[in-house]
């Protein structure tokens, strides 16, 4: 019985070192084979309800389905990595936001050609018009704002300051307002809690007038209003980051959840869309009908939908005066359904007389149908991708879910957003409270970083995702050996995003320039040599700027178990604040003006302002 | 012979009487701390639309629906004592200049820029103005341009401007110009179109001398700058200045009707138009007659004088006044204007029938 109890013990450890040991990541992305899967991500109906437009992701292109035929009718290519649609007023156009290529392609209706292409601000998501169509609204990922661009002239007229990682909008249905989400946390102080914020645009005067706070919540997804204008609704994730993550047993670590606004309810009120021994993560895509009788939320991790009684969802609101968030047991009172769709549902829409939900199943290339009386799949519309699902797709299906973690409650995509990162700082290790507190890092172009952690503990991403993920994260047996390889096959398949503050030419500009011969520079100003460990290109060396070392830069804090700090690749840094290991440097300023009085973390205290800028503008073009 | 002089003062009446009727007049009401406002001492105000905001010693107060409402660093502030402000008509979002950084109100939300977190050369922020994509701050370490579009930091100082002083005290962007009064330096412009700065200097030196008046700006102690209708206006502690791009034109207490030399802001309506924030009161300039507004230097009760082109000065009776003599900027409200003074804030409510009657025993012509 005590060899029993040992065999229990000692095979899952063995099996996830083996695992460790058996997976060999790809060196380089250009040693994979990858497909191009279609992805859809949001969708659009023309007025008529004939035809739904289907943003393709992968493919860089406009699927055109015939509603009737279930068919694709029409392929229309348009930029690259393009992420929201809307139709106009009129139904003459569409607009389709191009994330990687900073503009909006206008796509004519009837002809389907794109005639025209409109710049916006970095990354745009999410686009909708006003009521007249004479005004273009457009979410900047990366610049945290709201291009207004005059639909007459093509010229973007103004920026509005939305949360950062601006992401989704909708517009009230009597046209005054427009709301805005966005994905990562409003900036504020270290290890407190997260706020986020609906942004709130008047139309009429084009400018912000309300900012409605979300206490706790960082990741705020699609945002829908009800016919009547009486009842918005916002998809979100709350998340637990300022406890050990490792306490995932013992609650949750994300709590998957709506926020409810507008006349119908007092203020803001968030609820749960989570029952108590399971999770549905990441709910992104909402949807009210346009009886207001449900809403219908996509929760992304959990390859479903849920559907929402609105009459008992107010009737549990009414009857609850004080915060209900975290009552995981609320959830039975209001939720229908849960309706198993595709592989990373994300976009969702009902049509027009409220009989058909269509769901974008991102990682399966189709549309489910829902007939949403019954609350079930009528059918699935296939848009034409690969029909094989190769080792990059099975791994990025894998990222994306939550089935892997304990009761369903998380999976990779939570705190790395779209493959991004989440803002936020995360106790991760059952160390102690507060312990080897730790800030989210990019996932681009990983390879050639290695050793992996803060600390450099995981030699490399298998363990990084293997047995790290099993023990720390999801508590539970996660993947197996073909799975890891899988997933950790499509984390090295990230590319990195265009970076914004290279010039066209890749040349420098004046600033940058500067800055570069500070970066690497051998001699302080005064014409002494600087100690070889203490210039800036000498840890962050190499073509990832990394020198894969483990160094005391005097960064570590008094809760860190060890101040060696693995030394971060720099590319497309602009793109990850907060910085340093723990997140204490809400900015690029503050690793220098702040964390570095003694210049172990390189020699800034000589630098003028202006050269300390420099040095940053910089960093900004890695 | 009679009849003559009879005719000649009774024009001279009249034309005095004209001038203080055109000259506009105002209710005064003052707020002060027992009103709501944060702190007596008003640096700066601005009015946006309905709302008005005053920036004070110990806080940013904001007037609205005959309410107000404060601002100081446990509100989210960067720091209490406010020195500037400045709107961005297009979005609504308010710049805010402190002793202790740059902060962004926009719907309630405040983001702060100190010299630490971000670009900014110091955090001593005398002046904050908004052109198009750009916020431009005077600070005690020279300019900063933040670019709101990419974030970008652009700082200018004695590196790369002819700012020989880097105590940049105001800002005036407008059109293709910006504008900066230097403290000690005179006055810089940028040209938005070309980049390039210029600098324009006291052609007397540093001297409290004025030895070629009308040949260049008045002083190098500039604490304000003004460009409207392309006209370039600038306060110093030694009397102002107005340019035209070719002619200088300076404004003295002895040959104007300037209060007094020591000017803590100037800010122009037109072309031809302009107040001034003095030491002694608060004036206005219709491009002819002049007007002061303060409560009496010696008898404190409200003062109202006109002094006309000729240089004769009538006083108009009032019945209010300022809340004090020492007058730091002014903003419009409408034909409305307010007014951050040492020991209060106060509204100049416009009465519209200025039936101004002028007694020609009060006139006197100006030493």
């Amino acid at each position: 019985m005590r060899r029993l109890k040992l065999a229990v013990q000692v095979v899952p450890i063995v099996a996830m070192i083996l695992a460790a040991v058996m997976v060999k990541p790809p060196s380089s992305r250009a040693e994979m084979q990858r497909e191009r899967y279609l992805s859809p991500l949001e969708m659009t109906l023309s007025l008529d309800g004939s035809r739904l437009y289907v943003v393709c992701e992968g493919t860089d292109e406009l699927r055109v389905v015939d509603t009737k035929s279930a068919t694709v009718v029409a392929h229309v290519p348009v930029g690259h990595q393009p992420r929201g649609i809307v139709i106009s007023p009129d139904g003459h156009e569409l607009f389709v936001t191009n994330s990687w290529d900073d503009t909006v392609s206008v796509i004519e209706t009837v002809s389907l050609k794109v005639v025209q292409a409109l710049p916006t601000g970095s990354e745009p998501t999410g686009v909708v018009t006003d009521r007249n169509g004479h005004t273009l609204y457009v979410a900047n990922r990366l610049d945290g704002d709201i291009s207004v661009i005059d639909l007459a002239t093509g010229h973007e007229t103004k920026r509005l300051l939305a949360g950062p990682g601006a992401s989704y909008l909708a517009l009230s249905p009597d046209g005054k307002w427009i709301y805005c989400t966005h994905i990562y946390p409003n900036a504020g102080a270290v290890r407190t809690q997260p706020n986020s914020e609906i942004t709130v645009i008047d139309t009429s005067r084009q400018v912000v007038v309300e900012r409605k706070q979300l206490h706790n919540v960082a990741g705020v997804f699609h945002v829908a209003l009800s016919a009547d204008g009486k009842l918005g609704v916002a998809a979100q994730l709350r998340p637990k980051n300022l406890i050990p993550l490792a306490h995932v047993e013992h609650g949750w670590v994300f709590g998957d959840s709506l926020t409810l606004f507008g006349q119908d309810v007092s203020g803001t009120i968030q609820i749960p869309l989570d029952e108590l021994d399971r999770y549905y993560a990441l709910p992104w895509g909402v949807v009210i009908s346009p009886d207001k009788s449900k809403i219908f939320v996509t929760t992304a991790g959990s390859q479903s939908v849920s559907v929402v009684d609105v009459a008992k969802l107010m009737k549990s609101v009414r009857s609850h005066p004080q915060s209900f968030a975290n009552d995981l047991s609320a959830s039975a009172d209001y939720v229908l359904a849960r309706i198993p769709v595709g592989h990373n549902p994300r976009g969702v829409l009902v049509s027009q007389d409220g009989k058909r939900l269509y769901v974008a199943n991102r990682l399966d290339d189709d549309i489910t149908v829902i007939d949403t009386t019954r609350n079930e799949v009528i059918s699935k519309i296939d848009l034409g991708g690969p029909k094989t699902v190769n080792a990059l797709r099975r791994g990025e299906q894998i990222f994306y879910t939550a089935d892997y973690a304990f009761q369903g409650q998380f999976g990779c995509s939570n705190c790395h957003l779209d493959a991004t990162i989440d803002g936020l700082e995360w106790d991760l290790e059952p160390d102690g409270f507060g312990k080897d507190i730790v800030d989210n890092r990019l996932l681009e172009d990983l390879a050639g970083t290695e050793p992996f952690k803060w600390n450099g503990g995981n030699p490399d991403m298998p363990t990084e995702c293997g047995p790290r993920v099993e023990k720390y994260f999801f508590r539970s047996q996660s993947f197996n050996p073909g799975q890891l390889t899988d997933v950790v096959s499509f984390i090295f398949s990230l590319p990195y995003r265009p970076n914004r503050h290279r010039l066209p030419n890749d040349e420098l500009s004046a600033a940058q320039e500067r800055g570069k011969a500070i970066f690497e520079r051998t001699k302080f100003k005064n014409g002494k040599t600087i100690p070889e460990g203490n210039r800036c290109s000498t840890c962050h060396s190499g073509p990832k700027y990394t020198n894969r070392q483990q160094m005391d830069v005097g960064t570590g804090k008094a809760t860190d178990r060890s101040p060696l700090i693995d030394v971060p690749q720099l590319p497309n840094v602009a793109y990850s604040a907060p910085y340093l290991h723990d997140g204490s440097a809400r900015s690029l300023e503050e690793i220098w003006t702040v964390f570095n009085p003694k210049d172990t973390h390189g020699i800034s205290n000589d630098l003028t302002k202006d050269e300390l800028n420099d040095l940053i503008e910089y960093l900004k073009t890695l | 012979m009679k009849l003559r002089m009879w005719f000649l003062t009774l024009c001279l009446t009249a034309s005095m009487a004209a001038a203080a009727q055109d000259m506009p007049l105002f209710r005064w009401e003052n707020f002060t701390t027992e009103d709501g406002l944060p702190d007596n001492h008003v640096f700066c105000v601005l009015v946006d639309g309905n709302r008005v905001w005053a920036g004070t010693e110990n806080g940013l107060g904001l007037y609205e629906n005959g309410a107000w409402k404060i601002f100081r660093p446990k509100d989210g502030l960067v720091h209490q004592a406010v020195l500037s402000l400045a709107v961005d008509e297009r979005t609504g979002d308010l710049w805010v200049g402190t002793m202790g950084g740059l902060s962004r109100i926009s719907a309630g939300r405040i983001d702060n820029f100190t010299q630490l977190n971000s670009g900014l050369s110091n955090d001593i922020v005398y002046g904050v103005g908004v052109l198009g994509d750009f916020v431009w701050t005077a600070t005690a370490a020279g300019a900063s341009r933040l670019n709101t579009r990419t974030g970008q930091w652009a700082l200018f100082n004695e590196r790369n401007t002819p700012m020989y002083e880097i105590w940049t005290y105001a800002v005036s962007p407008a059109e293709d110009k910006v504008y900066y009064a230097v403290w000690g330096g005179g006055v810089l412009e940028y040209d938005t179109r070309t980049e390039r700065w210029k600098d324009y200097n006291d052609p007397d030196g540093e001297t409290e001398m004025v030895l070629m008046k009308d040949q260049g700006l008045i002083h190098e102690i500039t604490t304000s700058v003004s460009y409207v209708d392309k006209i370039l206006w600038v306060a110093t502690y030694f009397g102002a200045s107005r340019y035209d791009g070719r002619y200088w034109h300076n404004f003295l207490q002895k040959d104007s009707g300037l209060p007094s030399n020591f000017l803590n802001q100037i800010k122009a309506v037109d072309a031809n138009r302009a107040w001034f924030s003095t030491d002694k009161g608060l004036a206005y300039y219709d491009g002819t007659n002049w007007a002061v507004y303060r409560p009496a230097l010696d008898t404190h009760k409200p003062e109202m004088l006109v002094r006309d082109a000729e240089g004769r000065v009538t006083s108009v009776p009032v019945k209010t006044a300022p809340a004090h003599n020492y007058i730091l900027g002014v903003s419009f409200q409408g034909d409305d204007i307010w007014v951050a003074t040492a020991k209060g804030l106060s509204h100049g409510v416009r009465t519209q029938s200025a039936a101004v009657t002028a007694k020609a025993g009060d006139a006197m012509q100006k030493k």
